[in-house]
Formats: C-alpha cells, sequence, structure tokens
C-alpha cells in the first residue's frame, strides 16, 4: 500500500470538523512551528523537502518562499491559489471540500513562514459550497486560538479569509489571480516585477497552490528530510492525481512519485483500467494544456522504459515524444474518442477564456478553433492542418502569460502524433462525424512498443 | 419577456449592507475594491442578474467609478447582465466532460426545457447554458445550478428529468408558503 500524506484520514467520519481533524494528528504542525521553529527554520525544511508547486510548473516551493523580499514596515502577503480551472484537474475541489481543515493549518504554517499577517484563500467562485466549507473551519480554527491575535500565545497574529474568483480560468495565474484579488479583471501583469517584490497592493507576495501549502503539514511534521525520501530524484513526495474520461474508476488519487503510469492506469488500487472494457487511445496526463501522447508513448518511453509518475520521466523525450506532470489532471481517451473533435473542444475552451490582452493568443486561439471546427464539421482541407502548426508556433511564447503556450501546446501535439487521424477528417468529409478513426495504429499498451 | 420582479433595480438591504460591510473589513484601508467581486457575488445572490443600477449603486457604495464595476462585471463569466431564469443550469461542455457525454446531457436540456441556450423558459424558471469546465471531470457529466451553485454528478437523462421536475416542485412550494 502506498504511503498517503495529505488523504491519510480522508475516509474518517467527521475528518471536515476541527474535532476530529484534531483527534487524527490535526493542528501538530501549527503548534511545532510557531512554538520551536523560526520562519526561516521553516522556510529551510520546505527547501529540503524538494517540495514542487503542484498547480502546474514545478517551481520548488522553498525557493520560491526565499525570494520573498522583506522590506522593513512594509506588509507581506501569502495568497493560496484555489482557482482551479484547468480541465482535467479536480484535486484541490477534493480536498477543501473533504478534509479542509489541512488547507488552513497550512496556510497558518506557510504564513508563518513567510511572516504575512493576512493572508487570503482565492477559490473559483464556483466552488461557492467549498468557500462555505472552509469559511466554516477558519471560524472554528479561530474559535480554538489557532487563527487571529496572538496564536497559542506566541505572539504571532494571523487573519485568514476566503476570496471568490468570478469565474475566469485565467485567474489561475498568479499575476492575474492577484489583479482579480485587488477587484480588477484578471490580466495577468508583465514579470518583472515579480510577486515575490511586488505583488498583492504591490506589496511582496507569494502565491501557492492549494496541494503545495497542504504538504507543508506533513513537511513540518516529519521533516523535510522525511518527504524528500519519497519519490524519485528531484521528484519528491506524494501528488494528487485527477483522473478522469474512460477510466473504470475516475477520481482522486494519492500517489508516491514514481509511481509507474501502467499501474496507475490499470491496478485496481488506482483507475482499475479503461471503461465498458474498451482500449486506451491516449492520455493528457497534466490538465488540458500539457501535450497529448498515445497510449504506447505513454506507458513507455521512446527508449523503451516504462514511464514513471515524475516530473522528469513524464517530461522524457521533450515534447516530440514526451509530456508535463502538470497539474496532475490525468484525462484517459478510449479506441471511440476522436482526437480532432477533443482538441476542437480545448481549443474553443483556450478562445473563451483568452483574457484578451496579446493578439497572438486573442486572435490566434480564435483562429484554431475556426480551423478546427472545420476540420471536424467536413469543411477541412489539407492545407488547414499545416496551417493550425503555424499559427500554434506564432502564439507560442509570444504572450505575456502562459495561456498562449498552454493553448498552443495541445494542437501542436495532437497533429504531432495523430496526423493520420486529421488527414482522414479531411479526405472522409461528413462521414467522420459519424464514424470513428478509432485506435488505428496508436497504440496498444499491452503490445509491444514499435 | 420576464415577470416582473427581475425589473427592480438594486436597492440594497439592510442585511445586505451589513454583509458588505464584513467584506470590506477583510482589506487593508483603502483597499475595499477588493470587495468588489465578492459584493457582486451577493446583489446577484438577491437579484438573480446585475443590473445597471445596481452595479451604480455597488460603484457609489465601494467609492469607486461606474466604469470600474462595469469592467468586472463584463469580464467574468458568473455575472449575468440580463435577467436569467430562476434557475440557471449550467453544464460543463469542456473535453473531459465531453468523454463521458456532457454534448448528449445539453441536448437533452435543450429539448426537455424547450429552450436554446441563454434564453428563458415561458414560466421563467429555467434557463441553461454550457460554461468551461467545472473543476469536477472524474464525476462527468456534471452541472450546477446557481445561487448557492449546488452541484449534480454523473449526469444522465434520466437524472435531468428527475432535477427539472424537483426543482419546478420547489417552485411551486415556494410560491404557496408566500402566499399563505
Amino acid at each position: 500500500m502506498a504511503r498517503k500524506l495529505l488523504l491519510t484520514h480522508i475516509d474518517v467520519p467527521g475528518i471536515q470538523t476541527l474535532e476530529v481533524y484534531r483527534q487524527k494528528g490535526g493542528y501538530r504542525a501549527v503548534e511545532k512551528a510557531l512554538k520551536t521553529l523560526t520562519p526561516d527554520e521553516v522556510v529551510e525544511e520546505v527547501k529540503t523537502s524538494g517540495l514542487r508547486g503542484r498547480g502546474g510548473a514545478g517551481f520548488p516551493t522553498g525557493m520560491k518562499w526565499s525570494f520573498l523580499a522583506k522590506p522593513e514596515g512594509v506588509p507581506r502577503y501569502l495568497v493560496c491559489n484555489a482557482d482551479e480551472s484547468e480541465p482535467g484537474t479536480f484535486k484541490d475541489r477534493y480536498l477543501m471540500t473533504y478534509i479542509p481543515h489541512a488547507l488552513i493549518e497550512g496556510m497558518i504554517v506557510s504564513s508563518y513562514a513567510l511572516g504575512a499577517r493576512t493572508s487570503y484563500i482565492y477559490v473559483r467562485g464556483e466552488m461557492m459550497p467549498q468557500i462555505r466549507i472552509l469559511e466554516k473551519a477558519i471560524a472554528e480554527a479561530k474559535n480554538a486560538g489557532f487563527l487571529g491575535k496572538n496564536i497559542l500565545g506566541t505572539g504571532y497574529d494571523l487573519e485568514l479569509y476566503v476570496q471568490p474568483g468570478g469565474g475566469a480560468y485565467i485567474c489561475g495565474e498568479e499575476t492575474a489571480l492577484l489583479e482579480s484579488l485587488e477587484g480588477k479583471r484578471g490580466n495577468p501583469r508583465i514579470k518583472p516585477p515579480f510577486p515575490a517584490v511586488s505583488g498583492l497592493y504591490n506589496c511582496p507576495t507569494v502565491v501557492n497552490n492549494v496541494e503545495s501549502i497542504a504538504a507543508t503539514v506533513p513537511i513540518i511534521n516529519d521533516g523535510g528530510e522525511e518527504y524528500a525520501k519519497i519519490g524519485v530524484g528531484r521528484s519528491t513526495g506524494t501528488k494528487l492525481i485527477s483522473a478522469g474520461g474512460n477510466l473504470n474508476k475516475p477520481g482522486v488519487y494519492e500517489i508516491e512519485l514514481g509511481l509507474p503510469v501502467e499501474e496507475f492506469i490499470y491496478s485496481d488500487e488506482y483507475c482499475g483500467g479503461i471503461a465498458n472494457g474498451k482500449r486506451l487511445k491516449a492520455v493528457v496526463a497534466g490538465g488540458s494544456s500539457v501535450p497529448i501522447l498515445p497510449a504506447n508513448l505513454m506507458v513507455k518511453t521512446v527508449s523503451g522504459e516504462s514511464r514513471l509518475m515524475t516530473y522528469e520521466s513524464l517530461a522524457d523525450g521533450g515534447f516530440q515524444s514526451g509530456t508535463m506532470l502538470g497539474s496532475g489532471g490525468f484525462i484517459a481517451f478510449d479506441e471511440d474518442q476522436c482526437i480532432v473533435r477533443n482538441t476542437w473542444n480545448f481549443t474553443r475552451f483556450y478562445h473563451h477564456e483568452s483574457c484578451g490582452q496579446c493578439s497572438p493568443c486573442r486572435e490566434g486561439t480564435g483562429w484554431m478553433e475556426k480551423v478546427l471546427h472545420n476540420i471536424e464539421h467536413g469543411h477541412g482541407s489539407y492545407s488547414d492542418i499545416d496551417l493550425l502548426v503555424n499559427v500554434a508556433k506564432n502564439i507560442e511564447g509570444n504572450t505575456i502569460c502562459p495561456l498562449g503556450d498552454a493553448a498552443a501546446w495541445p494542437v501542436g501535439s495532437a497533429i504531432r502524433h495523430f496526423r493520420d487521424e486529421f488527414e482522414w477528417h479531411v479526405a472522409n468529409g461528413r462521414e467522420a462525424q459519424t464514424r470513428n478513426y478509432g485506435l488505428a495504429h496508436y497504440a496498444d499498451p499491452l503490445e509491444p512498443v514499435v | 419577456m420576464l415577470s416582473v420582479k427581475y425589473n427592480e433595480p438594486g436597492e440594497f438591504t439592510e442585511e445586505m449592507l451589513g454583509r458588505f460591510a464584513e467584506i470590506v473589513a477583510r482589506y487593508p484601508e483603502g483597499r475595499q475594491k477588493s470587495a468588489l467581486l465578492p459584493i457582486l457575488h451577493e446583489v446577484q445572490a438577491v437579484y438573480g442578474w446585475l443590473s445597471v443600477p445596481a452595479m451604480d449603486n455597488v460603484a457609489a457604495y465601494l467609492e469607486i467609478e461606474s466604469i470600474e464595476v462595469y469592467e468586472v462585471a463584463t469580464f467574468y463569466t458568473m455575472f449575468f447582465l440580463r435577467p436569467q431564469g430562476k434557475f440557471v443550469l449550467e453544464v460543463c461542455r469542456t473535453g473531459p466532460c465531453c468523454l463521458v457525454g456532457a454534448e448528449r446531457i445539453m441536448a437533452h436540456l435543450e429539448q426537455r426545457l424547450g429552450v436554446k441556450e441563454g434564453e428563458v423558459t415561458a414560466d421563467g424558471l429555467f434557463s441553461w447554458r454550457g460554461v468551461e469546465c467545472l473543476a469536477a471531470c472524474g464525476y462527468g457529466p456534471v452541472l450546477q445550478i446557481g445561487p448557492e451553485y449546488t452541484f449534480h454528478e454523473n449526469l444522465t437523462e434520466e437524472k435531468v428529468d428527475e432535477l427539472i421536475k424537483e426543482l419546478k416542485n420547489k417552485a411551486e412550494g415556494r410560491e404557496l408558503t408566500a402566499e399563505s
């Protein structure tokens, strides 16, 4: 049985309440950090743990913390990014719904480490039920003396608030999130200055994902060194994976980084294989933005090694034959799914969610959506396929924030790996709407890789 | 097109103003504009949508220009700038949900309610629309219903029919209590 750190007590009845959460050892990390460690020592523990940002970028959390500017007399802020909107990802919703105190406890520990006296949890507006759950948990924690003035008699003060978003994927980008938290449109800021120097209200600010913040609790409880023992190489600790699509057992799983992808898909401890006895065609491993891979490349790398759930192994082969761990949004496609239709769907999503600041993204996502619509609906031409590649290339790297890249990668990778399916759509026009291209040669993981 | 009660401008009750004050207190002095999104949610929860007078009142309350409210209300997809049905059914239409039948659910809703996406049923009770990823990809297809944003997972056509029936009963039940 794999080790769990975040979801250990998820099945305990009443774990949402402070009382039960404490019975299971909750808020020990707050006591330990505030009473026995200096803020810098907490930062050091997190650095030692090797924890990497769980929102998608994978940047080392401890290093991000150490960049925080600390000018005299200027408040510093910690903002939790709970604007979970990346298609395929639903782990933060799960954590906040079922074990909200894990996030609250992590917020207290992390705020202490950073010297923040006011912290915000920015939750996407659609998650009103989760907002109510968190507000209740905060009230409980405050009542018990874990929040407010002079926490546990240590002299440390902290106020924690929940902020709702308004329904905008772009607010998951940290500077757009800060704009939104200031009551403005979610337009990403030009960096530098980075939030660590000038973030919320122009003050030094750290923005961390829900899961990253919750992970600081086991890191403080057991020590960074213990945490770093789990995993492979620079991929330390456990990771929440949101598994969706055509799987027998979709849901949120906590895995030890280093788990083989094949085991994750097929073993009964995790997804239990492909639903309805079908075969696997493709996987998007880390949320809709990361490159889609055909099943054979998903399970094994080009060199024939078993692919592991780590930042490095998933990226093996670069974008030619690899992908990214991203946010851990794992989407499985069975043999009946149409790659063209899905790519069109994702591109419509990015067009809808582009904030409109940068022309390559604002216009490019719309063009890609239209061209893909044409191909999917039987009006495409062969040159459209190269046109898509061209537009995607011209968006990538030419925008203020990574939404442009996130829109370009799914298109580029779908054509790279499934070009024959696009060509088949062009050649077969309207027939392609009623009949699927099927599994073709991509991929049966149970057969040897060509 | 819609029942009269939706034509009221956005006057704020004492209770609402009390909530607003609580929200503004979360931010440092002079940063009350941060309260804009939470307050717009409060207003929409009461009136069902954001009228221009309501947005102007929010601007006056937060001591900001009206345009600062409009630009925000038009940017975020959760805010309605025109009246909606009493129940707005929002179905996730993004990739992972489509792999498990979201398009079928939307087609069924359209047929069952007899209105196109974004339109309101004649009795003023329902409108529906497709929305982007609701972060529940493992439980798709899903839909949510504001203003509480209750969540309905693993949808089938039968479940949708049940839900519509339930909501109709709820609406009728409420009206009966109000009259009695």
